[in-house]
């Protein structure tokens, strides 16, 4: 025992370890946090001085038309994208997980959507609903307008990117989770005489509802978050139509003068968030409880 | 009365035998071939983006014929234009630099906090308590640290590409400490045990002992930080404010530069998602089960 050197202990390494990464975590997520939650009771610019409001601009918040319009285009777009997006990526996945040719490859390819960046892929879309698809309703007598200039119909071309991008994410989860279905399971239901609608109804949906509500979190929590499609399609437009929560935030925020105003925002959504997520895993968890 | 259950019990077996030949002989052909019809969802948009990037502005009549035939000729000029106009290499380099950055530190800090967190939170309240604050993370949307960063950034200086990639790290700490201390609950204790008791210390335990045995959930923590890092277009653009552009910032800042000429910008586009295209045609399958890992647990 030459050195006298003590080893540092396990408790020390462990501190040692802990404390740097959560003060790294603390300064760029929680003091920002708190930061946000401060200045929306200001009337801060963004620049130079600013007073205390108090409450008002969440008391605004209500009464401003432009963010219930966001709230508004947001929800709906969630709600209906979430759908839409776990529709066609249950039946993709149970195509997918049949007895079929080529398995690996189609898997491969319906995954392609999900690596690509959403920006560009917006872009890309754009022209499609631009250029492409009134060409087409033109061939078949229709006027030959983007649905893209319409304010009441181009959120349905941003939820139809939207859900392009999220069914190959989705596909994949569910094909995870009809492979632990055991086959014994339906060999069994088919002797019982149960098939088709009831087969899904009562032995596929159940097994593999835990994959279900992953997707309904991830697809919720995503789409009330959009914001590269709508930068890349329409920028909120027409007319503010498709200005979803993040990109009003973003936009009026950062360079619209109201720092204070949509801190006020971005706290009613982070609310919003939580409590959605909660309902949410909550109410998933009892339905898994019951079963 | 015995023989008859014997009977039933022979007839079932003889259907399940049937079923499973059935099931296993069987291709579904029309399953199969509605498939591969649906891919044309998927690879409309890519052929469409492939010929409008070789084609020339003469060649794009206003008719759909005119913008998805073949192009004429597959000339490159397109594609050099686009390089240049966006600066292309210096775009790549940094979008790289960042990813790469990124997913380093987030393996190397991830992990740890993941072990030191998941070995420790079961017994001491404290580590409990840090564990939760730090996944609860999650639910924090960039939107409400966006303005008060933009500040906090440009007062520490960190209003370029090592400020995004420590905002990465700590935005992808929530989820990928979650996965680490959920894959540490396979590991025994006792690993570590028997090389503490040689003498070895928590530190030296850790990357001899643990860190390699953590390697597929690195996968799984490199894939998910990596593909979200070099397709994000919001936090670069906020934090750098256009002094440095990364792939996809490239494409929305030289937007206006593009114009009316939709051969240079889908030249552009193309460029934009050839590196994440040919990376996931390489790792699929890592990519693939890294993706369902991190979902699923």
């Amino acid at each position: 025992m030459g050195t006298k050197r003590k080893k540092m202990g396990k408790e020390a390494t462990y501190l040692a370890i802990t404390i740097p990464i959560v003060a790294l975590f603390f300064l760029f997520n929680t003091l920002p946090l708190i930061q946000g939650v401060i200045y929306s009771f200001t009337n801060f610019k963004g620049y130079g001085d600013f007073d205390w409001v108090g409450l008002r601009n969440y008391m605004d918040l209500f009464t401003d038309g432009r963010v219930g319009k966001s709230y508004w285009f947001t929800f709906r777009l969630a709600l209906v994208s979430t759908v839409v997006t776990n529709v066609i990526s249950l039946l993709l996945a149970m195509g997918l997980n049949s007895k079929i040719k080529f398995k690996n490859t189609l898997r491969g390819m319906y995954f392609i959507p999900n690596v690509l960046g959403s920006l560009v892929v917006g872009y890309i879309f754009s022209y499609i609903f631009t250029y492409i698809l009134p060409a087409f309703t033109k061939l078949l007598g229709g006027e030959g307008t983007s649905i893209l200039s319409s304010t009441s119909w181009a959120w349905v071309a941003i939820m139809i990117v939207c859900a392009w991008q999220a069914i190959a994410m989705n596909t994949i989860i569910y094909i995870s989770g009809l492979q632990t279905v055991p086959q014994e399971v339906y060999e069994a239901g088919s002797i019982d005489g149960v098939s088709g609608w009831g087969r899904f109804k009562y032995l596929t949906f159940p097994l593999i509802l835990p994959f279900f509500s992953i997707n309904m979190v991830l697809c919720m929590k995503n789409f009330l978050m959009v914001f590269d499609q709508i930068m890349a399609m329409t920028k909120g437009g027409p007319a503010q139509s498709t200005e979803s929560i993040s990109y009003l935030i973003y936009n009026n925020g950062m360079s619209g003068g109201q720092f204070g105003f949509q801190s006020a925002n971005a706290v009613l959504f982070f609310v919003v968030i939580v409590v959605i997520s909660v309902m949410q895993m909550s109410f998933t968890n009892k339905r898994e409880e019951q079963l | 009365m015995n023989q008859n259950m014997q009977m039933n019990e022979e007839l079932k077996k003889s259907v399940l035998e049937k079923v499973r030949k059935k099931a296993a002989r069987e291709v579904n052909w029309p399953v199969t071939v509605l498939l591969i019809l649906g891919l044309s969802t998927i690879l409309f948009p890519l052929y469409m983006t492939i010929v409008i990037a070789f084609k020339q502005p003469s060649e794009m009549t206003n008719s759909i014929s005119g913008i998805l035939s073949l192009p004429k000729s597959w000339s490159l000029a397109n594609f050099r234009e686009a390089m240049e106009v966006t600066d292309f290499w210096n775009s790549l380099f940094n979008s790289l630099l960042i990813t790469v950055l990124t997913v380093l530190l987030s393996i190397v800090l991830h992990s740890l906090l993941g072990y030191v967190v998941g070995r420790s939170k079961a017994k001491k309240k404290g580590y409990k308590l840090i564990y939760f604050y730090i996944v609860s993370g999650m639910f924090v949307p960039f939107a409400i640290l966006m303005m008060p960063l933009v500040k906090q950034t440009a007062a520490l200086q960190l209003d370029n590409m090592l400020g995004v990639i420590l905002l990465y790290t700590v935005f992808y700490m929530p989820m990928n400490v979650l996965l680490y201390s959920g894959y540490l609950t396979n590991i025994p204790i006792a690993l570590e045990e028997a090389a503490f008791v040689d003498g070895a210390t928590t530190w030296t335990t850790y990357w001899k002992v643990i860190f390699p045995i953590m390697k597929p959930m690195h996968a799984t923590v490199a894939i998910l930080t990596a593909l979200g890092t070099w397709n994000d277009v919001m936090t670069p653009l906020v934090i750098m404010s256009g002094s440095k552009n990364t792939l996809p910032l490239a494409q929305l800042s030289f937007q206006t530069q593009f114009g009316a000429n939709y051969n240079l910008a889908f030249a552009s586009y193309l460029l934009a998602l050839l590196p994440i295209i040919l990376f996931y045609l390489i790792c699929q399958k890592q990519i693939l089960s890294g993706v369902v890992n991190g979902a699923v647990k």
